[in-house]
């Protein structure tokens, strides 16, 4: 009964406790706003004491990520979170640990750049998080959650994802969704794995050798056949990913006239403009992604054909909507409205876009 | 019904955790709620406002552009939210802080003087919630007894004697507050 409990929390809050009810190793971070409650959380929860998660405060983001590096060539459930900034000094790990086919999660509560930027929230690192931010020919799996409730769901769904597809996953939340309190139904607890399940499940994991062959997990190959051999691997599972792990919300969008297309907190937004836009007789829709790769562009293209034209709201300058004008059937208006460096668009400022921009 | 409320001032008056305890009473009277808090590096002084939703419907955006209800508890907040209330709305403000009084004609405007209360009645710990008595009292978005409920929940045990004192302070704010 106490696990279906209701309760009001932070999206960052949400975060720690799904991560302890949902098996998790260990997680290792470095403090940065908006972000740094998920750390204080899991240290005031103390999970060590009773699941055995271990909790670390690394000496820096470079840190973190390579020990999350090191959890998951074990075979853990391991996970480290971070803000725009600290991400960005994580990528040198995170394009190793694609590399390494190693199963992990990342979480971005994302704030102002570029630079040090603003504490305040944004979605500008869109591209870092899609696109590969480091080096090589790499993806993410990208979660963005628009509620405290997915928050904490997605947790156990980016483990999930990861250990099924051996990819690191990202939740790319922002400073709105971490820092807003909502209701949430926290997930029931699952146990940590022991490590006879480990070395079943992971027969890949440096679990020790126990007289089985040496596991090595390295990402030098010297001999371009052998790292293009890799390279083709990777791109077999990222179609394999692309073709089974779309997700999206689509809201309103049976008889819409004109699409929003949004993710995260933006979404929300979004859902008020709709209810504003309808009083006036504007039928619009909003199709969020959930994954924001792999890209919902099938069903993007669909209901482009449907809908007079698109407008994506995001809190940058324009990220997001070159995927959807890819995805859009030739001829469809497509349109951006963003605000930068920390300011959110209010619900009006996006009625007024959408009327000046599509409308018109 | 949904309230859509913004309650605005310095930091360390209370203004996040009124916010906070609104939206649990909320929770304990099975509503839906949210709470969004524009967050600084300040700790104490500076601006601090939390937009508190709190309604029978899934809430869509916890940002908003228009407000049922503003509580301003100084000047800037005044000049910053007056004009974001909704025609028919109310604004509640503390005369304590504000220089220039709210002028506008098509919304109703209350006056609770939680400051002066607060420290004439030795009560300035509990000066939130004399403010959120005075909300309370024009509009029961939420009952006294499910704030009553919220505080329990959201106070360590150690605390919950002095919850007595949270419901008095409520009390005097639902005496004191005005229409202006």
């Amino acid at each position: 009964m106490a696990e279906k409990e209701i309760t009001l929390m932070k999206g960052n809050e949400a975060i720690a406790h799904a991560a302890i009810r949902c098996g998790c190793d260990g997680f290792f971070g470095y403090p940065i706003t908006p972000q740094s409650e998920i750390l204080e959380t899991l240290a005031e929860l103390k999970p060590w004491e009773t699941t055995g998660m271990v909790v670390v405060q690394a000496e820096s983001e470079l840190a973190s990520i390579n020990m999350v590096y090191g959890g998951a060539a074990c075979g853990k459930r391991v996970f480290t979170s971070s803000s725009s900034p600290g991400i960005s000094l994580m990528q040198e790990g995170i394009s190793y640990i694609a590399a390494g086919e190693l199963p992990a999660l990342i979480v971005n509560v994302m704030r102002g750049g570029p630079g040090l930027g603003t504490i305040q929230p944004s979605q500008s690192d869109y591209f870092q998080a899609c696109k590969g931010g480091g080096h090589g020919d790499y993806h993410l799996i990208v979660l963005a959650p628009d509620s405290v409730q997915e928050m904490a769901d997605f947790v156990d769904l980016g483990f999930e994802l990861a250990f099924k597809h051996l990819n690191p996953c990202m939740i790319l939340a922002d400073g709105v969704i971490g820092q807003m309190m909502e209701k949430v139904v926290l997930p029931p607890f699952k146990p940590r794995k022991t490590d006879e399940q480990v070395a079943a499940e992971c027969p890949w994991a440096t679990t020790g050798r126990k007289g089985r062959k040496h596991n090595i997990i390295s990402t030098l190959m010297l001999k371009s056949e052998e790292m293009e051999q890799v390279n083709l691997r990777l791109q077999a599972k990222y179609k394999r990913i692309e073709e089974t792990e779309v997700r999206y919300e689509a809201y309103h969008c049976e008889d819409a006239d004109y699409l929003i297309c949004a993710f995260g907190s933006a979404a929300r937004i979004a859902k008020k403009v709709i209810e504003a836009a309808a009083q006036e007789g504007i039928k619009v829709g909003l199709l969020r992604p959930i994954t924001l790769w792999p890209f919902p562009s099938q069903i993007i293209n669909e209901l482009s054909k449907k809908v007079k034209g698109i407008l994506t709201v995001e809190f940058n300058a324009g990220q997001m909507v070159e995927d959807v004008r890819m995805a859009a059937a030739p001829g469809t208006p497509v349109e951006h409205f963003g605000r930068l460096g920390g300011i959110i668009p209010t619900p009006d400022e996006v009625v007024n876009a959408l009327k000046t921009k599509l409308i018109k | 019904m949904t309230k859509e409320i913004i309650i605005a001032g310095f930091g360390g008056q209370g203004v996040l955790s009124m916010g906070k305890i609104l939206a649990y009473a909320g929770l304990m009277e099975d509503k839906e709620v949210s709470w969004m808090p524009a967050y600084g590096p300040e700790q104490r002084g500076g601006t601090a406002n939390v937009t508190v939703i709190v309604s029978d419907e899934p809430i869509s955006s916890p940002i908003l552009s228009t407000y049922d209800v503003a509580i301003v508890l100084n000047q800037p907040s005044l000049e910053l939210f007056e004009g974001k209330v909704k025609p028919g709305g109310a604004l509640i403000y503390d005369s304590y802080g504000i220089m220039t009084p709210p002028t506008r004609k098509d919304i109703h405007c209350y006056r609770v003087d939680a400051m002066d209360t607060a420290a004439a009645n030795n009560m300035m710990k509990t000066f939130n919630m004399i403010v959120l008595g005075g909300l309370l009292k024009i509009q029961p978005i939420v009952q006294i007894e499910g704030v009553l409920k919220a505080l329990k929940k959201t106070l360590p045990e150690r605390h919950h004697h002095l919850i007595p004192m949270n419901e008095e302070a409520i009390r005097k704010g639902m005496e004191i507050i005005q229409e202006i």
